[in-house]
């Protein structure tokens, strides 16, 4: 009886043990009818604009599972270090990892300098880690801070490719936030007009892209000083009930009940899916 | 221990049954050593990634010896390995996994924080070889 009795190294990191399984499980699921589980995306509206003494990063608080909303409020915006914030789209498990990860290498890079961390090295970091796994970790970036040579502001795409800018939007609500900044957006603005601008284009994408909702997050960084917002702005109250809806006691019960079912066929079915990237 | 370069080291195919994949020195599968082997699994990698991330660590230190020997000359490359082939030898028994600390230091990967240092971490591995078939196979006696 042959047995594996010599253990091989494995180095660690990831591991395609279960890829052609997961290939076979998946062909065999579709052919049943079922549907494999989503990942949880944070189908988002993210921005950034660069002011006159710091950035502004804004972000909206949905995370959506499919077609169903999995958290009304999530955080979007990460630390990755004092000076430097970073918010995320794209598969929320992906961008939450990346961004602990860099933050860690980050802090260890910064204690090994001796200085205050650079946003460029946040940036290279980032691009050269999302390159190395060719687009298959889907997380798309805008990554902002101040540092020793001014503010900076970068968008980062799942393949690797990283965009420096004055003002950067990215999720599925990005074309209407755009839209906002397009229009109102001028060089050195003040603190708060700045922040106005950041939350209507936050509003544009919540109230525009069915992937994007719930309350706006803020945060603005500048020389020194951060200030995390959360919530700005909630746009999105919960309804309250205008009366009590109780039958109140003594109220006299059914009596007697007829049912007459109407026969209705259908003429014409639709389905739309939203686009949740 | 492999004497020649980095190149030969690549692994530029995952290996193909029937092409001595598992050989064993007598150049037929190795059953009892690498277990059963069939032509589906082996063909083709399952992953478009498992290619380059087996390579990755290879690749990333030929680049910078290149790089070194352009700024530098020969001679950093060449004492680099020497050094590099040392650290390696540092190990514990065959069957227990080595923290491989002087080789970090070397590369520097002691301060940086990566894939591989949570997720499936060697030190945690569930499975181990035998320390008795371990021992024969490194010492040639299996």
């Amino acid at each position: 009886m042959a047995t594996v009795s010599v253990c091989q190294y494995h180095p660690g990191g990831f591991s395609f043990e279960n890829c052609k399984r997961n290939a076979l499980l998946e062909a065999d699921i579709n052919k049943l009818g079922f549907s494999s589980p989503a990942a949880r995306k944070t189908g988002t509206t993210i921005c950034g604009v660069v002011y006159k003494d710091g950035v502004v990063l804004g972000a909206d608080t949905r995370a959506t599972e499919g077609m169903v909303v999995a958290d009304k409020n999530c955080s979007k915006i990460h630390y990755i270090s004092p000076n430097i914030y970073c918010c995320g789209a794209g598969t929320a498990a992906d961008t939450e990892m990346t961004t602990q990860i860099i933050s860690s290498n980050l802090e260890l890079h910064s204690l090994s300098t001796g200085r205050l961390p650079r946003v460029a090295t946040a940036n290279r970091m980032l691009k050269q880690m999302l390159f190395r796994y060719q687009g298959y970790i889907g997380a798309a970036l805008v990554l902002g801070g101040v540092d020793c040579n001014g503010p900076h502001l970068y968008s980062i795409y799942p393949h690797g490719s990283t965009d420096k800018l004055p003002y950067v939007t990215m999720g599925s609500g990005s074309l209407a936030a755009m839209a906002v900044f397009e229009d109102r957006y001028r060089p050195n603005m003040e603190e708060e007009e700045a922040k106005r601008l950041v939350r209507d284009a936050i509003a544009a994408g919540i109230f525009n892209d069915l992937g994007s909702g719930s309350n706006i997050d803020l945060c603005v960084i500048s020389k020194g000083k951060v200030d995390y917002l959360r919530p700005h702005d909630v746009a999105n109250k919960k309804g309250v009930r205008t009366g009590s809806y109780r039958y109140k006691h003594g109220t006299t019960g059914v009596l007697t009940k007829a049912v007459t079912p109407l026969s209705l066929e259908v003429v014409e079915e639709n389905v739309q899916t939203m686009d949740t990237s | 221990m492999n004497t020649r370069g980095l190149r030969s080291q690549l692994k530029d195919s995952v290996p193909v049954t029937g092409l001595c994949p598992q050989a064993g020195p007598y150049g037929v599968q190795d059953s009892l050593r690498r277990g059963f082997s069939s032509v589906k699994n082996e063909l083709l990698p399952s992953h478009p990634l498992e290619l380059s991330e087996k390579n990755f660590q290879l690749n990333q230190d030929k680049m910078n010896f290149n790089t070194l020997r352009n700024i530098q000359g020969l001679h950093a490359p060449l004492k680099l390995q020497m050094e590099y082939r040392a650290a390696r030898q540092i190990q514990r028994l065959p069957f227990l996994p080595s923290s491989n600390l002087a080789l970090d230091t070397l590369r520097g990967s002691d301060d940086t924080i990566g894939f591989e240092d949570f997720l499936n971490d060697p030190v945690q591995s569930e499975m181990m070889g035998d320390p008795h078939i371990m021992t024969e196979y490194k010492l040639g006696i299996l």
